[in-house]
């Protein structure tokens, strides 16, 4: 009873909580940093150094008035920030932050469960993702967020392609689709994937930016051409939730590019006995500390690159990235058939 | 006994979205309720121990087929019904025709399992392969017993690629 309903649920209790408060602190976080980058303060008032701005924020969020236009699809219009919301947070369910190990002289798993189809609930999860977009657009009866919409779909619709297919790759090196499992393949061959999958790496991350919207791929919300993006008709709460939504979905890219590329909860090297005092550091902080570089990356990305123009961006998925990721698939399954 | 409940109630709702499906009045609300069918079909995979399958009933159908459905749907005009046809009685003989049809396959299938429960699947089952998760299982039937009609799906699905540039390119 314990084991299986008691702590499944304090586990999904506490990686809830913990990603909402993470995702509130990624804002925080970006503001700083980008701020520093421009050479200002970022967020000084509220507490030392800005730091309870996130509480601020989500205050003055939720006592807005919470608007919906008049000519909106009322339902659809309500729901669309549901349904981006949804898919970004029960992802973490098949997300693995460390091994087993005991707690209270009990075995805890430091993940909500592992199922043999992981990395497949995730892209397909996430898949399910763009409708909250494509229908923010829609329901919001509105030119702009209309073409914002149009130009999310069809820019998470091509770099989804290539993302899956470089996936492929990885699971051929891990000879599974469980998350734990690859991890632990990665301990079996003594190498993070980062350095036999240095092309599969590349792709997925800048699909996963694409994926999530993030600069240079920000198109959907390029405040310039489109006033504000698919979310320019919510206020309030509803607008937060998209907000919400596209740094948790940060922190799903980071971590699944951390369990795939960089050994998840593993030190450098794993299983190499000369580095065995690595060891000494607890899993979870390994894993919170690769994570925490590549949402570190996501935002150094932002303050540094320009904007891609749609046309470019199209070309670049389609022209540049899938047959790469292709190429890579093929190379992959001969040097796999070849070697072992 | 909860296997059955919840059978029973995925059931109900795939057919309670599907009567949606062709019921609304808006497309896009059509659209919608399409995917929650899907979703729920997933759901009746995963009851299954077909979890793999459940995954891939997500991203193919929901994620992605049904994205482009929303796409035509959104970029042509529909908030005007089609207006119906002069002659009423138009279809009738084919649309008879094709419910026959498939009343006659459902009927074949349900038959067949019946005389037959011990389907390839649950025979490779039984031979020591894990009943859950079973992406192996899908994977070894499909480029064993079921290569030929594996590969003339791929054929057919290259066709159809081919097909679409060809007319989609005005000049190749």
């Amino acid at each position: 009873m314990v084991d299986s309903v008691v702590i499944p649920l304090l586990k999904i209790v506490i990686v809830l909580n913990a990603t909402l408060v993470a995702v509130t602190y990624m804002v925080l976080l970006e503001r700083k940093v980008i701020a520093w980058a421009q050479s200002r303060l970022g967020p000084m008032r509220v507490g030392p150094y800005g730091i309870l701005q996130p509480i601020a924020d989500a205050v003055k969020l939720m006592i807005k008035e919470d608007i919906t236009p008049n000519r909106a699809d009322r339902w659809v219009f309500t729901a669309a920030p549901i349904i981006s919301m949804v898919p970004a947070l029960i992802v973490y369910a098949v997300i693995p932050f460390g091994p087993e190990i005991s707690l209270f002289g009990r075995k805890v798993s430091l993940y909500i469960t592992d199922i043999n189809v992981g990395l497949l609930y995730i892209v397909s999860v996430a898949s399910v993702g763009v409708y909250g977009i494509i229908l923010a657009g829609y329901a919001s009866n509105s030119k702009f967020p209309l073409l914002a919409s149009l130009r999310a779909s069809a820019q998470l619709i091509s770099y989804e392609v290539a993302v899956t297919l470089t996936l492929v790759s990885v699971i051929l090196m891990a000879g599974t689709l469980s998350m734990v499992g690859i991890v632990n393949a990665q301990y079996n061959q003594h190498v993070w994937f980062i350095f036999v999958q240095p092309i599969a790496f590349a792709l997925v991350l800048i699909g996963g930016l694409a994926e999530t919207n993030r600069a240079p791929f920000d198109l959907p919300e390029a405040e310039q051409e489109l006033t504000g993006g698919f979310h320019t008709e919510y206020s309030g709460m509803r607008f937060a939730l998209f907000f919400l939504a596209e740094y948790a979905n940060m922190i799903v890219v980071s971590s699944v590019v951390t369990t795939l590329f960089l050994g998840g909860w593993l030190p450098p090297f794993p299983n190499t006995p000369v580095l065995h005092a690595l060891y000494y550091v607890p899993s979870w902080i390994w894993f919170f500390l690769k994570s925490f570089a590549f949402l570190y990356f996501f935002i150094w990305v932002r303050a540094t690159l320009p904007r891609y123009r749609y046309d470019q961006l199209m070309r670049l998925g389609w022209k540049v990235l899938i047959p790469l990721a292709i190429a890579n698939l093929v190379v992959t399954g001969i040097v796999k058939v070849m070697l072992l | 006994m909860a296997e059955a409940i919840a059978f029973y109630f995925l059931s109900a709702c795939i057919l309670g979205f599907a009567v949606l499906v062709i019921t609304t009045r808006d497309t896009v609300h059509s659209v919608l309720f399409l995917v929650l069918d899907f979703l729920f079909v997933a759901a009746l995979y995963v009851l299954l121990g077909a979890q793999f399958v459940a995954a891939i009933q997500i991203l193919v159908y929901a994620g992605g087929i049904v994205v482009l459905y929303l796409f035509v749907v959104m970029l042509v005009n529909l908030k005007r019904p089609p207006e119906a046809h002069q002659d009423p009685h138009r279809r009738t003989g084919w649309g008879f025709a094709l419910s026959v049809a498939v009343l006659v396959e459902l009927a074949a299938v349900g038959a067949y399992s019946y005389a037959r429960p011990a389907s390839a699947l649950a025979a490779a089952g039984s031979a020591g392969m894990p009943v859950t998760g079973n992406t192996e299982q899908v994977g070894w039937l499909l480029y064993t017993s079921y290569l030929i009609p594996f590969e003339i799906a791929s054929m057919l699905l290259l066709v159809a690629m081919i097909g679409a540039i060809v007319l989609a390119k005005r000049e190749l």
